[in-house]
């Protein structure tokens, strides 16, 4: 079964860890701007929003790369870059929606998401588990339960009000 | 690597800006962070120089894990002479400055001189320049920060500002980064106001070559799994740090009305679990972030409730809020705690000395020794919310008589109220203590008497005394990685063996003060945390580095000597009421009031104290007065200082 990232951005704490682990994982290095996730923050009102591949079905990245140096890992389904065919022309990075095909100016390559080859280390350190590693058919079925855990609260909420009106 | 991070001078009076490697024989005597701060503050400033002068060095620094692939390598550490004490400056906060400033090339930058005009310094990739601040003077923290990202035009620069309080010379005013995260104590903010340096912003992308990567990746998660899967932790990341204000409440160890009492009654609005009510009723379910990398997530974010700043967001308020805008004034609403921590986050000032010198002064208001005359009629007694907040803009601002007598701190404060006012400052070297009562906890007196930067619990306070472990769990921590068999005793009402536990506490806060990592990745508050033995691999996975964790001890032990090497330049004299490793004699005459049976009653016996010393002095192998012996300076290589290496 294909599994995909999970990203709940309420659950983040803005710790950047995952940032960090990703670049070691990847490059051996410490380094946020090699990272393939990168978390989004609006700190002046404590919003945080951790941003990675979708690797999309119909995937931008893919269509509009000229020399088709983009392609899907039949085993993890990922978006996959052949730096041997790549051409560092950033056609990738400008059509991707989610900015989640980034550049790198200290190697002057394009690097994506890879799901660290199945073990996605950013999810394996997130304790507060804001990123998961789940079935691509269950994002859903997670997303039902948190919405209906909250109209439950809100319903309860509600009737605890008319009663006490 | 992070081995090859550099240090820069930087001087404000002339422009001049040096970079320079740090050589490895440096790295291996005082790692970075405070210990090396240590170093420089020693080498680079005279003996008797001004605070305020630009003789004054200000340090700033990473440690030397700092954003590497360690757990919580978040802490910038802040030292100069302090203009509040006139001896140790020191201040760590967390955040994301240091990494970035790692990320950026840098791990120290000694600041001097004086600008001739307002100023911020812009480090970037290597580069370094000093840029005109005119536009940011008057700005508090948070504008600071974002105007910096703005002008600059990049949203991921992290800068350690100053706020009004700095820029007015308050002796006390912090430096920040981010929304809360403070490097509060003695003044940094101050030393950068008097050198009209009003930001440090930094941005990199400069890669941290990790010596061992895999290695360190996987070590990470096992020290994380060891960090997190203590209780203590556990309640920190739910309740953040008024937890323990909470705890220590309810047992009788917090100060009340200026150390009258040491117990606030009747402090529902303001007891942990209401605090998290109202930061999950403006912010949702999910409302603790923490600093780079780590897991523990203790700051809890607020909206403030209601008052005249409701709906601005902030975060804290920690532990020292609610002592300072809750229990030590004895204002018990949730809403004045809130809206202080809003201030003093916004004034860049230090919440704890700002909100115990307002409760001496609320005191002497009581006494009569301060009068209508002085607080230009402002009612400044216990209980009344508004004149505290009244007073913290008073301050900050230096408004009024009395604001500006405050805001010179709490030795020069009482030379100019004079009468009997001194005898009410609780201080150790001109410095106010923690909201915390230390009479009924020998350990933890004798910790906040002689910690170097004057009183206070982050030197070598051994808080787990407070558990009751068995001896044979102290005699595990405590005699590792240096051989102990003196006497321990679980009671925490006891003398015998503190002066070891402090001592001990002592090097391990140094060491980490070094590596640039938190104190709740150490034994601090849980006893199963890391330390000396644990050290070693992640030095050498993440630097390459190896050390023994006797060599790590041994690097702490040195740097608390420069320090205290520092303060004895300065003028520190053992029982020096102002300048000593002594306390106010409130602990020693005055008996605890309130508490649990252990506590009533309570106060430090003078003689068995002073016996504390001692035996504390003897653990250093000092003499009588506190001064390194010769034998020892030269264990430590420290007996040709200043030696200037760097």
């Amino acid at each position: 079964m294909e599994k995909v990232l999970m990203i709940n951005h309420q659950k983040c704490t803005g710790c950047r860890l995952c940032e960090l682990v990703c670049s070691v994982m990847h490059d051996g290095v410490s380094n946020p701007a090699r990272s393939r996730i990168k978390v989004m923050k609006w700190e002046s009102e404590g919003l945080y929003v951790p941003m990675s591949c979708q690797q999309c079905e119909d995937a931008p990245c893919m269509n509009v790369c000229p020399v088709k140096a983009l392609s899907r890992d039949e085993d993890l389904g990922f978006v996959t870059v052949d730096y041997e065919v790549c051409i560092g022309c950033r056609s990738c990075v400008a059509v991707c929606p989610f900015g989640a095909m980034n550049y790198n100016i200290i190697d002057r390559k394009v690097f994506k998401c890879d799901l660290c080859g199945g073990d996605p280390q950013c999810v394996r350190f997130c304790e507060v588990k804001a990123v998961e590693y789940v079935n691509a058919d269950r994002v859903s079925n997670y997303k039902k339960k948190d919405a209906a855990e909250r109209l439950s609260a809100a319903q309860k909420e509600g009737a605890a009000l008319q009663a006490a009106m | 690597m992070a081995l090859n991070r550099k240090i820069a001078y930087i001087d404000l009076t002339t422009g001049d800006i040096e970079t320079k490697p740090i050589p490895l024989e440096v790295r291996k005597k005082f790692l970075g962070g405070r210990g090396l701060d240590a170093y420089l503050l020693l080498n680079h400033t005279e003996k008797g120089c001004d605070p305020l002068g630009p003789g004054n060095a200000l340090i700033i620094s990473g440690g030397i894990l700092t954003a590497t692939c360690a757990s919580a390598t978040a802490r910038t550490h802040v030292m100069a002479k302090s203009p509040l004490t006139n001896m140790l400056g020191s201040a760590n906060m967390g955040g994301f400055f240091a990494p970035e400033l790692a990320w950026a090339g840098f791990h120290h930058l000694v600041i001097k001189g004086k600008a001739e005009k307002p100023v911020y310094i812009w480090i970037h990739n290597g580069e370094i320049e000093i840029r005109d601040a005119g536009h940011l003077w008057g700005k508090t923290t948070t504008d600071t920060q974002w105007a910096i990202r703005e002008e600059l035009g990049d949203e991921d620069i992290k800068s350690a500002v100053i706020g009004p309080a700095g820029e007015n010379l308050v002796t006390f005013a912090n430096v920040m980064t981010g929304i809360k995260n403070s490097a509060g104590r003695t003044g940094m903010g101050c030393v950068m106001g008097s050198k009209n340096l009003k930001a440090v912003a930094a941005r990199g992308s400069m890669d941290i070559e990790i010596a061992h990567p895999v290695e360190a990746l996987e070590h990470n998660k096992h020290f994380i799994n060891q960090i997190t899967s203590a209780k203590v932790n556990q309640t920190q990341g739910a309740l953040g740090t008024p937890f323990i204000w909470g705890a220590t409440n309810s047992w009788g160890g917090v100060r009340t009305r200026n150390f009258q009492y040491n117990q606030c009654e009747n402090a529902d609005d303001i007891e942990p679990e209401r605090i998290d009510e109202i930061c999950e009723e403006t912010m949702g379910p999910y409302h603790m972030t923490g600093c780079f990398g780590c897991q523990v997530h203790c700051r809890a974010q607020y909206k403030v409730p209601s008052g005249p700043f409701a709906g601005k967001y902030d975060e804290g308020p920690e532990y020292t809020s609610l002592g300072a805008f809750g229990g030590e004034p004895d204002c018990k609403n949730a809403e004045t705690v809130f809206a202080g921590n809003h201030l003093v986050n916004q004034f860049g000032v230090d919440n704890l000395e700002i909100g115990s010198i307002i409760s001496w002064a609320m005191e002497l208001y009581e006494l009569g020794i301060l009068t209508n005359k002085d607080t230009d009629g402002l009612e400044l007694r216990f209980g009344n919310d508004e004149a505290l907040l009244e007073m913290v803009e008073r301050i900050c601002f230096r408004k009024g008589w009395l604001g500006d007598t405050l805001a010179d701190g709490g030795l020069p404060a009482a030379e100019k109220i004079g009468k009997n006012s001194f005898d009410y400052l609780v201080q150790v070297k001109g410095m106010n203590n923690l909201h915390s009562d230390e009479r009924g906890t020998p350990a933890l007196a004798l910790n906040i008497a002689t910690a170097s930067r004057g009183s206070d619990h982050l030197r070598s306070r051994p808080a787990i005394d407070l558990y009751h472990l068995p001896e044979k769990v102290l005699r595990k921590i405590y005699s590792s990685p240096i051989p102990y068999d003196g006497p321990l005793s679980s009671e925490h009402t006891a003398y015998e063996g503190k002066p070891w536990q402090v001592y001990w506490q002592e090097n391990c806060y140094m060491a980490v003060d070094c590596l640039g990592i938190c104190k709740y990745h150490t034994v601090f508050l849980g006893a199963t945390l890391p330390n000396f033995e644990d050290w070693p691999k992640v030095i050498y996975y993440n630097t390459g580095l190896e050390m023994t964790p006797e060599e790590i001890w041994e690097v702490a032990e040195r740097c608390n000597n420069i320090e205290r090497l520092f303060n004895l330049r300065e003028g520190l004299e053992r029982d020096d009421l102002k300048k000593g490793d002594t306390l106010s004699h409130r602990y020693f005459d005055e008996p605890c009031r309130r508490g649990a049976p252990d506590i009533i009653g309570a106060t430090i016996d003078r003689e068995k104290f002073t016996k504390m010393i001692d035996e504390f002095y003897e653990h250093h192998n000092w003499d009588k007065n506190g001064v390194p012996t010769a034998e020892t300076l030269e264990r430590l290589g420290l007996d040709k200082e200043p030696s200037h290496l760097i």
